[in-house]
């Protein structure tokens, strides 16, 4: 054995040679990695004594306790509110902002304005938008409604432009060599090849909105998150582990609602012919 | 599409009848989920007449951008966002890793192990970072290491799925070939699966950091570090041209992070 493998070695390349850039790159990882966590105090006894912390914070949050079941049905339904509304919202505005940012449909002057409000709308996480919104329409819902509908704007609004810059245009050619208006171009060409693919989004989206919407309430605007942050700060773990799994809850039941509807409009058959 | 062409066929309809009466469903509870939402919401009209003006006058006290207050106030509390983004990635993927492989069917054969790491993935996706970072300030106290937990753990099952689903996409050839020569199980991971997995890999850590530079923005609203923090300061005191400062700030690392990881993706992938 030890005859067999040794002649032909020496003649032989190695089969897995050492790749000197990529082991350089590993190690400046390293580097940077222990660089940013002193500089980020993340330290072992730090964490040991949060270990501690994480025992005594998990006991007093079990068994979970609905202390307010009126407050929390009433946060939760606002979070579903927000979610719908903001979805609706967002997606009547981004569709033609989607429409008017694709290049191969529009000219330059106009797909650059709409995808400049498409990349403000995405750059800003829902949660600070919202505090702006608090500050223009007061407290509340409305709040909420707004500021996922910017984020839902600069969600759909891009991969919407992604797709219809994807479509064939031998049919919108086709479509517009009989003489249809723009209108009629836009129904009849290029709605029909993006319509599984925004089935698509506008379900991720609806599902996207209700975990922010939970999240909105924070800053105050509206939704079962402000109930989530009061039970926090007053220390009320059991009621903060019963809101946490009441979200859950409604986020899981919502991923199989959007789930079921996207079979409804994406059957397999139809996928596999496109 | 198949349409019949035979004149005696009955007329082509393109879809069944249970399919027409589901879309007719999803459309139906749409529109009444829309129509009871906005009747049902609360929302003080008093508040939206003077919307306008509120607007206005948050434009006005933001401008112009408190620029000065970049070095001293920003600039630290940006850097430790980043830190936060690009650490709490690292300990993700670390993390994730092991899910990933347990949740993939083709690497791990056993179905309850399957289901488990489903479950830790689902569990993580579902909880918001916000609710994470206020978890870990429970925890840890306030500070960068709450943040940059709550990024690692919120982005587990994000890393996590998409690895499982690469893994399964693997050629099984390769595997075969390497187990038939009596490879050991490492083996077969780093020499069968991860030369397959990896561009999808990086791919996926990249568009990772990139969702956590801005989720780790927001962070500091709850206390756990970050630029969020300066944020939060700025706004108690209702010193709106740092906010706006503040905002510029986000925005420009927003779009750099952007730029950056696509010109990456296009260099290596």
């Amino acid at each position: 054995m030890a005859a067999l493998s040794a002649a032909p070695a020496a003649a032989r390349e190695a089969p897995f040679r050492t790749n000197l850039p990529l082991r350089a790159a590993w190690l400046a990882l390293a580097a940077y990695l222990v660089y940013a966590m002193s500089l980020l105090e993340i330290t072992w006894p730090r964490f040991m004594i949060g270990l501690d912390n994480g025992a005594k914070f998990i006991g007093r949050m079990f068994p979970p306790n609905i202390a307010q079941p009126d407050t929390l049905l009433k946060g939760l339904t606002e979070s579903l509110e927000i979610a719908v509304l903001a979805s609706f919202l967002g997606i009547m505005v981004s569709l033609p902002i989607g429409l008017l940012a694709s290049r191969n449909l529009m000219p330059a002057w106009a797909t650059w304005p709409a995808r400049l409000v498409i990349v403000l709308c995405r750059s800003f996480h829902p949660v600070i938008v919202a505090i702006l919104f608090v500050k223009a329409v007061g407290f509340g819902a409305l709040a909420g409604i707004l500021a996922l509908s910017v984020a839902s704007v600069g969600f759909i609004g891009k991969l919407f432009a992604e797709a219809i810059e994807e479509i064939s245009l031998k049919q919108v050619e086709a479509v517009r060599a009989t003489g249809a208006p723009f209108f009629n171009v836009i129904t009849y060409g290029v709605l029909p090849q993006v319509f599984s693919r925004f089935i698509g989004f506008v379900t991720y989206q609806l599902d996207s909105n209700l975990r922010n919407s939970t999240m909105v309430g924070i800053v105050g605007a509206g939704g079962i998150g402000g109930t989530l942050f009061a039970a926090f700060q007053r220390f009320d773990y059991d009621f903060v582990c019963a809101i946490l799994l009441s979200i859950i809850g409604m986020i899981m039941a919502g991923e199989v609602i959007a789930g079921w509807v996207r079979g409804v409009f994406l059957d397999r058959g139809k996928v596999d012919e496109e | 599409m198949n349409q019949g062409t035979n004149r005696g066929a009955p007329a082509w309809r393109r879809f069944t009848p249970a399919q027409r009466l589901a879309r007719f469903a999803v459309y139906l509870a749409l529109v009444a989920g829309i129509v009871a939402s906005a009747q049902t919401v609360e929302i003080i009209p008093e508040f939206l007449y003077d919307a306008p003006e509120q607007m206005q006058d948050l434009f006005r006290r933001m401008w112009p951008i408190a620029f000065y207050h970049y070095p001293r106030g920003v600039h630290d509390a940006l850097m430790e966002t980043i830190h936060i983004a690009s650490v709490g990635t690292v300990l993700a993927i670390l993390m994730a890793f092991p899910v990933g492989l347990l949740a993939a069917r083709n690497v791990t054969p056993y179905r309850p192990l399957n289901y488990l790491a489903k479950l830790i993935l689902v569990s993580s996706r579902s909880v918001n970072s916000l609710v994470w970072a206020l978890l870990f300030v429970a925890v840890f106290g306030p500070g960068a290491l709450a943040g940059t937990l709550a990024i690692a753990f919120r982005s587990i099952g994000f890393v996590g799925k998409l690895v499982g689903e690469a893994l399964e996409e693997a050629n099984p050839g390769t595997i075969e070939a390497l187990n038939a020569a009596g490879a050991p199980w490492f083996s077969v991971l780093s020499k069968g699966y991860w030369p397959q997995l990896e561009p999808a890999f990086w791919s996926i850590a990249l568009f990772r950091w990139d969702i956590n530079v801005r989720e780790s923005a927001v962070l500091g609203l709850v206390g756990a570090g970050g630029i969020g923090m300066a944020l939060d300061t700025a706004l108690n005191l209702f010193q709106w041209d740092r906010v706006a400062m503040v905002l510029t700030a986000i925005f420009g690392v927003v779009i750099l992070a952007e730029i950056g990881v696509t010109y990456i993706r296009k260099r290596i992938i």
